[in-house]
């Protein structure tokens, strides 16, 4: 006999203060250790990334709109897209996951903070630093040589292009610093969520009974250690390189530039997964609450996504068919590539059988995992077309590439982030997002999205070549690139409408209750927001989906479970 | 407070690991990675420097420095069982004698890298070999720095008397960073000193 307290007792709590001095509240802020603000203060400055990226995203649309167009110089267009990319994936995707992860792990398994509150503040300072150096470079970079600006060696910087002789000054400096504490950080925070989920659950929260998020970001951590790390060292080597004359990367004393390539991209493909996992997580959380299910096959997707973990590191070097490894070493990588669309093809099943007989209900949240849904299809797809060898030496740094990879991080990922956006927020301000609101960023984003994205790979097959910075008319590129600019502004405006609505439902949204979807899981148990210690008492769990054996005590899901 | 009795298996008692021991085992787990890149360099550049000194021409086996520094290993264990055991003073011996075998280690080093610069003039500017070398090295011996410090303090707070047996599990935790510590130098012993050369 195990008693499980009932829903008033977790969550019985005092009503939160208000109308604290500003100073105070700043105060408050800069030296908390809760992990709820710790997340939140990771999205906010995700955000504020995400924005200053899609406007480098423009600017480079903008000078790509028409032929020949010298909106910006080949110097700044070359800071551009390395600033978006570097922006994107450090500074955007990794911060915005790592918040969700802080606020909803412990949430999900009934712990009240993170098993290393401090570190946890540390990894998040040391992150929000690294973002600040890399856009200080713009004021600082120039150094001695008054070369330089922002870093314009792509967003991965290969040799010897980042050496002192081809980039002088501190620009590739800024690049290398940045990215190294947002690593450090990055290991910081993965550490406290493996801990926290091994060491923090409530009682009767095994393993087993995990939320499937939970698992996701559990096998994500992991995977930053073994993936990120390299990253870390072989910028410690680069900065060897650059400062003490060291000659890892540099191929006038019998250096090798590939070298560098597999230490990039034994970090750059595995970090992939890093950002895909999560957004594997929020539609794990979501779909089966909106089809009114359990998710279909639990463990088949831990199964899978373990699977996803492990065969992710064996693919890397599937970015540099073109660079010549011989036929053996590019068989393996076909391979190894082409065999982790089996596991995410177990997923997209799962999902799939998830809504299959459900009762459907297209809330906001739903809509962005069901386009999820189908645009990770064709990622995907795309994805196998260019694993194969042959097919990849034809469109390899083309656009083709660039629309394949987007496809993932805007398409599945950022679709995702959104979905978890609009399910979660009234958790975390205790008011609804505007439903209205909500569609019109839905659909003018899925338009623009599908405008840019699937038109680009057409240039790409064409023959236009990523990160030039124009082109000659007559090439039949045009049309393309214009169809590709105008779904970008789609996009803007969809975006736009999304930030509105942030701001605009905390102060009019509808009041969210505790738990205004109905769910299932241990976060929607307290008050909405949760106080600074999460539950009143320790709750404790007898299965997959405490809540619903809290609401349906006649038929808990504890008599199914094994 | 009421409460849902619910029927189920007779549960075990809820156990969950030392926080401290696993997050240890994530932040050797990161460390590991770095390392095996370094490792990977070093190995990828044997006998590929264009020019001289070549490793089978200046370095020398470091047997005192890795016996001293495999020991060490030896005697932070005892100090953790001693703790463990409420033997504090066998527990503050055996913390001294690892600060003092780690820094007998470090003091070969040191020893080594003056010979190589002093003597031999090999420096990490000068070919791959010293690159990947000074660089590998370096970063064990950095390493080895950090642990010494923290075992330093530990060391410290024991002559004060205030190590206590609640702490055992947090010594246990700094034992097993220093024995990865052990363990990385062994590697590096291995690749740099016996299949280097």
């Amino acid at each position: 006999m195990t008693p499980t307290p009932v829903m008033e007792a977790i969550d019985e709590t005092l009503e939160p203060q208000r109308g604290q001095p500003p100073l105070s509240v700043i105060y408050e802020w800069v030296t908390t250790v809760d992990h709820k603000k710790i997340g939140l203060m990771y999205i906010a400055y995700a955000l504020i990334f995400l924005l200053i990226g899609g406007i480098e995203a423009m600017l480079i649309r903008i000078q790509l709109w028409i032929p020949n167009n010298h909106f910006v110089s080949p110097q700044v267009f070359n800071q551009l897209f390395t600033m978006h990319g570097t922006t994107m994936v450090f500074f955007v995707g990794m911060p915005i996951l790592f918040g969700f992860g802080n606020y909803l792990v412990p949430l999900m398994i009934g712990a009240r903070d993170m098993a290393f509150p401090r570190l946890n503040a540390f990894s998040f300072w040391i992150s929000a630093f690294a973002g600040l150096l890399l856009y200080f470079s713009y004021f600082g970079a120039s150094g001695l040589y008054a070369a330089g600006s922002a870093p314009d060696v792509g967003w991965f910087a290969y040799a010897p292009l980042t050496a002192k002789v081809f980039s002088p000054g501190h620009s590739t400096d800024y690049w290398t610093l940045a990215v190294f504490l947002s690593g450090v950080g990055s290991i910081g925070t993965a550490l406290n969520i493996v801990t926290t989920t091994l060491c923090m659950r409530c009682k009767g929260m095994t393993m087993n009974r995990m939320p499937l998020l939970v698992w996701l970001y559990l096998v994500m951590s992991c995977l930053v250690f073994v993936a990120v790390s390299p990253l870390t060292a072989a910028q410690i080597m680069l900065t060897l390189d650059r400062y003490v004359g060291a000659h890892f990367f540099d191929t006038q004393a019998g250096g090798s530039a590939v070298l560098w390539m597999h230490f990039f991209w034994i970090f750059g493909h595995p970090e992939v997964y890093v950002l895909v996992l999560p957004a594997f997580a929020f539609v794990n959380e979501i779909v089966p609450v909106f089809s009114r299910k359990a998710i279909f096959g639990y463990p088949a997707m831990v199964a899978a996504s373990v699977g996803i973990g492990f065969i992710s590191l064996s693919v890397w070097a599937h970015h540099m068919f073109t660079v010549g490894m011989g036929a053996a070493g590019n068989t393996f990588f076909v391979f190894a590539t082409m065999v982790i669309s089996v596991p995410t093809g177990i997923k997209i099943f799962n999902w799939l059988a998830t809504i299959w007989g459900g009762k459907v209900i297209f809330a906001v949240p739903m809509m962005f995992c069901v386009a999820f849904l189908f645009q990770f299809l064709i990622a995907g797809l795309t994805g196998i077309m260019l694993s194969a060898a042959p097919f990849d030496w034809q469109l390899s740094a083309s656009y083709f590439v660039v629309a394949h990879f987007h496809y993932v991080l805007v398409g599945s990922i950022l679709f995702a982030i959104f979905a978890a956006f609009y399910y979660w927020y009234p958790k975390v301000t205790g008011r609804m997002m505007s439903d209205t609101l909500g569609k019109w960023h839905f659909w003018l984003f899925l338009i623009g999205f599908h405008l840019t994205f699937d038109f680009m790979h057409v240039p790409g097959m064409l023959g236009m070549p990523r990160r030039i910075y124009t082109y000659e008319a007559g090439r039949g590129w045009e049309m393309w690139n214009l169809i590709v600019g105008i779904g970008a502004i789609f996009q803007a405006i969809g975006l736009l409408c999304f930030v509105y609505n942030l701001f605009w439902s905390y102060f009019q949204g509808k009041e969210a209750g505790h738990d205004p979807w109905d769910a299932w899981t241990l976060e929607w148990a307290t008050p909405s927001p949760p106080p600074a210690y999460n539950f009143a008492i320790e709750p404790t769990v007898n299965s997959r989906r405490p809540l619903w054996d809290l609401k349906h005590p006649e038929d808990p899901d504890s008599d199914y479970e094994g | 407070m009421s409460t849902i009795p619910i029927e189920g298996p007779i549960e075990t008692p809820w156990k969950l690991p030392h926080r401290g021991t696993v997050g240890m085992a994530c932040l050797i787990l990161a460390e590991a990675a770095i390392f095996i890149i370094f490792v990977v360099a070093y190995i990828f550049y044997i006998g590929k420097s264009l020019s001289g000194p070549t490793p089978a021409q200046v370095l020398e086996l470091p047997i005192f420095g890795t016996i001293c520094l495999l020991s060490s290993s030896i005697t932070v264990h005892f100090a953790v069982s001693a703790l463990r055991k409420e033997n504090l003073r066998n527990c503050t011996i055996n913390l001294a004698a690892t600060v003092l075998l780690g820094s007998i280690f470090l003091l070969t080093t040191a020893r080594e890298w003056y010979h190589l610069i002093h003597d031999e003039g090999l420096t990490i500017q000068t070919n791959l070999f010293g690159t990947t070398y000074y660089s590998l090295v370096g970063l064990h011996a950095t390493h080895v720095v950090v642990g010494l410090i923290m075992l330093s303090i530990a060391f410290a707070l024991s002559l004060e008397g205030l190590v206590k047996e609640e702490h055992a599990e947090k010594l246990e935790v700094l034992s097993l960073y220093w024995h990865f510590v052990d363990a990385v130098w062994v590697v590096v012993f291995l690749v740099v000193y016996v299949l280097g050369k």
